[in-house]
């Protein structure tokens, strides 16, 4: 593509057009402040000098080294395949194409992403992607208020932080009640809900990695007459029930973990997916499968009729876009693995988190509940949990999103583990933690 | 365009049928027409109090989903739970069939606003 679009000559011959001189005549009635100002920047750079300056500034990244890093995105292995395949240029685009007369293939893709998600969630209707995991949630929280026609939200603590925060804001601005429910014993208790409550929203694993009883925390919010909404880690359904199978009225999530890699903490997407129930309800865009004239399979967006091109203010939904080109990157992952490919994955994860626990417990390391967890656990640690992650960063090991004082655990933090977790990378770990245990010692000693 | 002589009309082409002091509300025909195959529709909780003007259903078609709105003041009484399955009445039975809910009239002298088939005749018309 040419990142110059307008030529001199293209530009001679559009003010020609319009009848003006020059484009200073053309720009001749804008106030002077209100012009663009000069940009001060330095002279081109030959393709030589251009690749050795890029290289020093990627030479500053410490993408090196092992890596515990959670805490809602995680590294995992994706192969060559789905970069190339999602990296086509047709599907490379600014703003994606949903007319159906040029955007067959776009369509399908996403059409399969669809498909993907709802077996992957055991739950019927998905739609075609949503901004990310924290939003997902929000909205599933609105889905619910509009069902019910009720004006509090139930949240457990064990759903992310930021996502409670999004939450929050969204909830604020319709002025609906949240609640929060506080864990015990690192999980959600099962407690009876109110009858005044839209939904209860409960994220598994949890925020601190644990897994929730999802079976009987749907049960107690259908009880209520409210929707039960599980925030889930997709990779983790390749092994746990899925939120269909568990009751579950609305399945959400960050996508990241199967198919995206961590974007320097930008790009990922949300997704959610509903009962055939709550279809009229859903937000966002839907793609389905129909004939065209000819008889023909083709695909088309669908129910347009809950979206603000149709509905105006009335819509389901502010949101009218999807996060295409990194849930189309999540598609062909998903296809890339299969079934067996992803479930050896997330076991070869589990397997990696569990080993890590072992070899912390052994080596006296830690103190951890028996509760069983996913890929990721909380680990109390000797000192302030932002120092703790700068001790380990100088031994060039990238560990331990610190946990935050409101669940009440002290100084602690994330550990997660995963399938390119390598048994080198635990062992620098324990040993680098053997030191930081040893230095902080006389530390406490000398608060005593 | 069938618009039958017994019904009162609203100029948001809903029509209302008085039987004592209930009023079966649908939409007529000339807006059955207009909005093509109806393939879902959204109906109020009975019970629910409403103000005439209010937005109370919403019928949805192929081509866009349209508010429909209470002809006069007071409570539902019923609603076409039929329609939920069979929403194409409202196509093929606007009059009849396809009626949408019921309301318990609170102000009867609401009733005068309404349009008869002759000056409704002429709103759709000029729609």
């Amino acid at each position: 593509m040419d990142y110059t679009p307008h030529t001199d000559k293209d530009i001679a011959r559009a003010l020609k057009v319009i009848g003006v001189d020059s484009l200073a005549a053309l720009f001749a009635d804008l106030p002077e402040a209100l012009r663009s100002p000069p940009i001060d920047l330095p002279a081109g750079l030959d393709e030589v000098a251009l690749l050795a300056h890029l290289r020093a500034l990627a030479a500053k990244n410490c993408a090196e080294g092992p890596n515990f890093l959670g805490g809602g995105a995680q590294r995992h292995f994706i192969p060559a395949v789905t970069a190339h395949l999602a990296m086509q240029s047709e599907f490379v685009t600014a703003y994606t194409p949903y007319q159906p007369e040029v955007a067959q293939g776009v369509l399908q893709a996403t059409f399969e992403y669809q498909t993907m998600m709802a077996e992957l969630t055991g739950l019927p209707v998905s739609n075609a992607s949503m901004y990310d995991g924290a939003s997902a949630v929000a909205e599933a929280a609105l889905l619910a208020l509009r069902q019910t026609g009720r004006r509090k939200v139930l949240v457990s603590r064990g759903v992310h932080p930021e996502s409670r925060e999004v939450l929050a804001t969204y909830l604020h601005a319709i002025e609906a009640e949240i609640a929060t429910v506080t864990l015990a014993e690192l999980t959600t208790p099962v407690t009876a809900v109110g009858q005044d409550v839209a939904c209860l929203i409960v994220q598994n694993p949890n925020y601190l990695g644990y897994l929730e009883p999802i079976a009987a925390l749907a049960e107690t919010a259908h009880a209520a007459g409210a929707l039960f909404v599980a925030a889930v880690e997709p990779l983790s359904l390749a092994l746990l029930k899925s939120p269909g199978e568990v009751g579950a009225d609305i399945a959400v999530g960050d996508g990241q973990t199967i198919g995206n890699p961590l974007n320097l903490g930008g790009p990922s997407f949300g997704f959610m997916v509903v009962t055939e129930a709550l279809i009229r309800q859903l937000p966002g865009r839907l793609v389905g499968q129909t004939q065209d004239v000819d008889g023909q399979r083709a695909f088309v967006l669908t129910l347009q009729a809950r979206e603000q091109h149709i509905r105006r203010s009335k819509a389901k939904s502010n949101i009218c876009s999807n996060h295409q080109l990194t849930a189309l990157m999540a598609a062909v992952n998903l296809a890339a693995l299969g079934p067996a490919g992803l479930r050896e994955l997330a076991t070869a994860s589990v397997a990696r988190a569990h080993q890590l626990a072992d070899a912390l417990r052994t080596a006296g390391l830690a103190a951890l509940t028996d509760k069983p967890f996913f890929n990721e656990f909380a680990l109390p640690v000797p000192l302030n949990a932002t120092v703790f992650r700068r001790l380990l960063a100088e031994r060039d090991i990238h560990a331990g999103v610190p946990v935050p004082p409101e669940y009440g655990l002290g100084n602690a933090v994330l550990l997660s583990a995963s399938e390119l977790t390598s048994d080198q990378d635990i062992a620098a770990l324990v040993t680098a933690l053997r030191e930081i245990r040893a230095r902080a010692r006389p530390l406490e000693a000398a608060h005593d | 365009m069938n618009i039958p002589t017994d019904l009162k009309y609203a100029a948001s082409h809903e029509w209302a049928r008085l039987e004592g002091e209930v009023v079966t509300v649908g939409i007529s025909d000339f807006a059955q027409d207009q909005l093509g195959d109806v393939v879902f529709v959204e109906l109020p909780q009975v019970g629910r109090r409403v103000k005439a003007g209010e937005s109370v259903a919403v019928v949805e078609s192929v081509k866009t989903a349209s508010d429909i709105y209470a002809p006069v003041s007071g409570e539902i009484t019923a609603v076409n739970q039929a329609l939920l399955d069979a929403p194409e009445a409202i196509n093929s039975a606007p009059y009849g069939e396809g009626w949408l809910l019921k309301i318990h009239l609170s102000n009867p002298a609401e009733l005068a606003h309404l349009l008869d088939a002759e000056s409704y005749r002429q709103v759709a018309t000029e729609s």
